[in-house]
């Protein structure tokens, strides 16, 4: 593997750091708030799976597990990012969250949510976009550069 | 780059100070990601406490839930089954198998029309339909197989103990194998079959309005009163969530010195303007046109006036008596209003220039001096343009629908200091309600409110979506099992009644009425 120069590793530093804080926010903002269901998200599903996502908001049990694992997997891929533990991992589960989310809400023509986009959006919207930035970080490791995974460095490792 | 791992060789036991440092580089990162988030729920918890201490909004959901149905079983005579009374019917738990063959059909081809499963979950009300009466063949005949359809099923069901269909509703309610009369008729008999059944002992779920003269309706209130019956008046939303919150919200000086109500009716369908279609085995042969006029003034047979006899002053009480009632009494049920002390309408028929007698436009406003406040109807049959309740005060204003949201005013006196420190923002709701929603919900998500308020989000009872009618019904069916008196009994619908008359006598003269309190007149 090529050696990333500086200024390339300090480009996708910023980058993880700004998938991690959006990521760690969402999730601290839902396990402090003890009220927080994505069911109201999921009844709002439109598209090809949409009947996936509204069984799983009609069902109790399966509505609990989904809300757990958003908020805590929302809060840990958040935290992996920035801090720069187990990042990759940390991107390949944001990856498949990202997946989620753009399959319940996908932006195809024609199709319309009760809540108005901000913006205008044809098949890519900022989901997806954020899912490739991931697939990037997942194959640009950067944590052993700036994070924590630094400390936990086998001996045959040196990325710099 | 690599002097100092140079040092130490590539990964090295001994961390330098210069890995130390980048190791921990992106720490203050979350930390300041962690401060956000804790702010964000201080700034909630503020809101939170103002609303569950200082305002003591309490955070349990509505109570509007009922016990069990009672193990008696109660015989009840249907007298009128065309839309409502079919509708009334369902919500008793009893529909035609036709309706269940294309609940299942749309079932089939939609997973999100639950018709069938809501139906088939809804609890049991330990009731019979024993005796029905429509003076129209084809629904008195769709009566029988719908209450004899005890197991909810679809065609080919096994249809038992058809009760006896009564050409004459005397004689229903005569019944010995009637406890109880449901009466889905047009409005013009709503007055002399439910004093007919009061005097019978037959307890009576009526629909709205009450009454469709002024003079029926003392009559009828004394019919009641002696015969100790058990009477609902057809006002579901009584059982309607939001509406009991709202109570609370205003219990609790909320808003502050409340002067103005906004109630409204926004329709723009042709079946919303009461045009319905017509049966085609309609015709004098199958109708008992007779009966059907009663105290109206005499009209040759007519299937538009059968069928859509709210569109005439003859048998209807226009959009006063039919939707106005319910703004009213919603309003009535979370402010206690009484019969306001005057009343002014004004409109026309401005749209459905189809014959009708009654306006598809109505303006009303009524005085409620010893309140010090005003009540406005507005209506319009023809946009659709949703405008809700609202209720303004000083210091706030409440929009209610099946959700119900609070703003503060931004010249309130009693939240300035709340606005001043920024806890609370002008314009921004402080305040949000939805079924089935736990906990207090001042700071719910613009999002979670744009779903609730279309409808994602409804009435739910224990997590499931109720038919507010079934729970309007029940109420009434524990009252007579329990000898207790329901929600919307004869007082409040006595109220009812003389507020909507105020408003129909008002708009057919062209000048404001009064109500004389001390003789219970509406003067004109």
């Amino acid at each position: 593997m090529k050696h990333l120069t500086d200024k390339q590793a300090i480009w996708l530093v910023l980058l993880r750091l700004a998938i991690g804080w959006h990521f760690l926010y969402e999730g601290l903002v839902k396990v402090i708030d003890s009220n927080w269901s994505a069911r109201v998200y999921l009844l709002d599903s439109r598209g090809p799976f949409s009947g996936l996502f509204h069984s799983m908001a009609s069902n109790e049990r399966i509505l609990s597990v989904t809300d757990f694992l958003n908020e805590w997997g929302l809060l840990l891929i958040g935290l992996g990012l920035i801090l720069g533990i187990l990042s990759r991992w940390a991107s390949y589960a944001g990856m498949l969250m990202l997946l989620f989310y753009y399959l319940s809400h996908p932006p195809f023509p024609g199709i319309t949510y009760s809540m108005p986009a901000e913006g205008n959006y044809f098949i890519i919207d900022k989901v997806a976009i954020e899912f490739f930035a991931l697939g990037v970080l997942a194959l640009f490791p950067t944590e052993h550069r700036a994070g924590l995974a630094r400390f936990f460095r086998r001996k045959d490792q040196n990325f710099e | 780059m690599n002097e100092e791992n140079k040092g130490k060789g590539s990964g090295g036991k001994k961390i330098s100070r210069r890995d130390a440092l980048k190791g921990l580089a992106t720490v203050p990162v979350a930390g300041a990601v962690a401060y956000g988030a804790i702010r964000k729920s201080h700034y909630e918890h503020k809101i939170n406490r103002l609303i569950s201490e200082e305002l003591s909004m309490s955070p349990a959901e509505a109570d509007y839930t009922l016990p069990p149905p009672g193990t008696r079983e109660i015989r009840i005579g249907i007298i009128g089954f065309g839309i409502r009374g079919k509708q009334l019917a369902q919500a008793l738990g009893f529909v035609h198998p036709s309706l269940i063959d294309d609940w299942r059909a749309a079932a089939a081809t939609d997973e999100n029309d639950t018709r069938y499963s809501d139906f088939k979950e809804q609890q049991a009300l330990n009731v019979r339909i024993t005796a029905v009466c429509d003076i129209f063949d084809t629904y008195g005949e769709m009566a029988r197989v719908t209450a004899g359809n005890l197991n909810r099923e679809g065609t080919g069901a096994k249809i038992a103990d058809m009760p006896r269909r009564y050409p004459d509703y005397r004689d229903l309610i005569a019944s010995p194998d009637v406890d109880a009369v449901i009466i889905a008729t047009p409005d013009h008999w709503h007055g002399p079959m439910t004093i007919e059944a009061a005097r019978a002992g037959k307890h009576v779920y009526c629909e709205k309005p009450l009454t469709w003269t002024v003079g029926e309706t003392y009559e009828l209130r004394k019919a009641v009163r002696e015969s100790g019956i058990v009477f609902q008046l057809g006002h579901q939303g009584r059982q309607t969530s939001s509406y009991i919150k709202a109570r609370e919200a205003l219990q609790k000086n909320m808003l502050g010195k409340v002067t103005l109500v906004e109630v409204t009716t926004n329709r723009n369908d042709p079946n919303g303007a009461w045009v319905y279609p017509i049966h085609e085995d309609a015709s004098p042969d199958t109708i008992d046109w007779k009966q059907f006029i009663g105290q109206a003034p005499w009209h040759d047979f007519s299937l538009e006036r059968f069928f859509r006899w709210r569109c005439w002053w003859d048998y209807s009480t226009g959009l006063s008596g039919d939707l106005l009632t319910h703004e009213y009494d919603a309003i009535n049920q979370i402010m206690q209003l009484g019969i306001p002390h005057s009343a002014i309408s004004t409109g026309g028929i401005y749209y459905f220039n189809d014959g009708r007698t009654v306006p598809d436009v109505l303006t009303t406003v009524f005085e409620f001096p010893d309140r010090n406040m005003s009540l406005l109807y507005s209506a319009t049959l023809a946009s659709q343009m949703s405008r809700g309740k609202r209720i303004m005060g000083h210091d706030g204003y409440m929009e209610i629908g099946d959700t119900i949201t609070i703003y503060p005013d931004a010249m309130s006196t009693r939240y300035a200091e709340r606005i001043a420190e920024k806890v609370i923002e002008p314009g921004k709701p402080f305040y949000s309600y939805f079924p089935g929603k736990k906990g207090v919900d001042a700071v719910s998500s613009a999002t979670e409110r744009y779903f609730a308020e279309r409808g994602l989000l409804y009435t739910y009872l224990g997590g499931k979506r109720i038919d507010t009618t079934h729970l309007h019904l029940r109420e009434w069916l524990e009252a007579i099992r329990n000898g207790t008196q329901p929600g919307c009994d004869i007082d409040q619908g006595f109220q009812e009644a003389m507020t909507a008359h105020m408003g129909t006598l008002s708009y057919k003269h062209h000048k404001k009425v009064f109500w004389d309190e001390e003789n219970e007149k509406i003067i004109v």
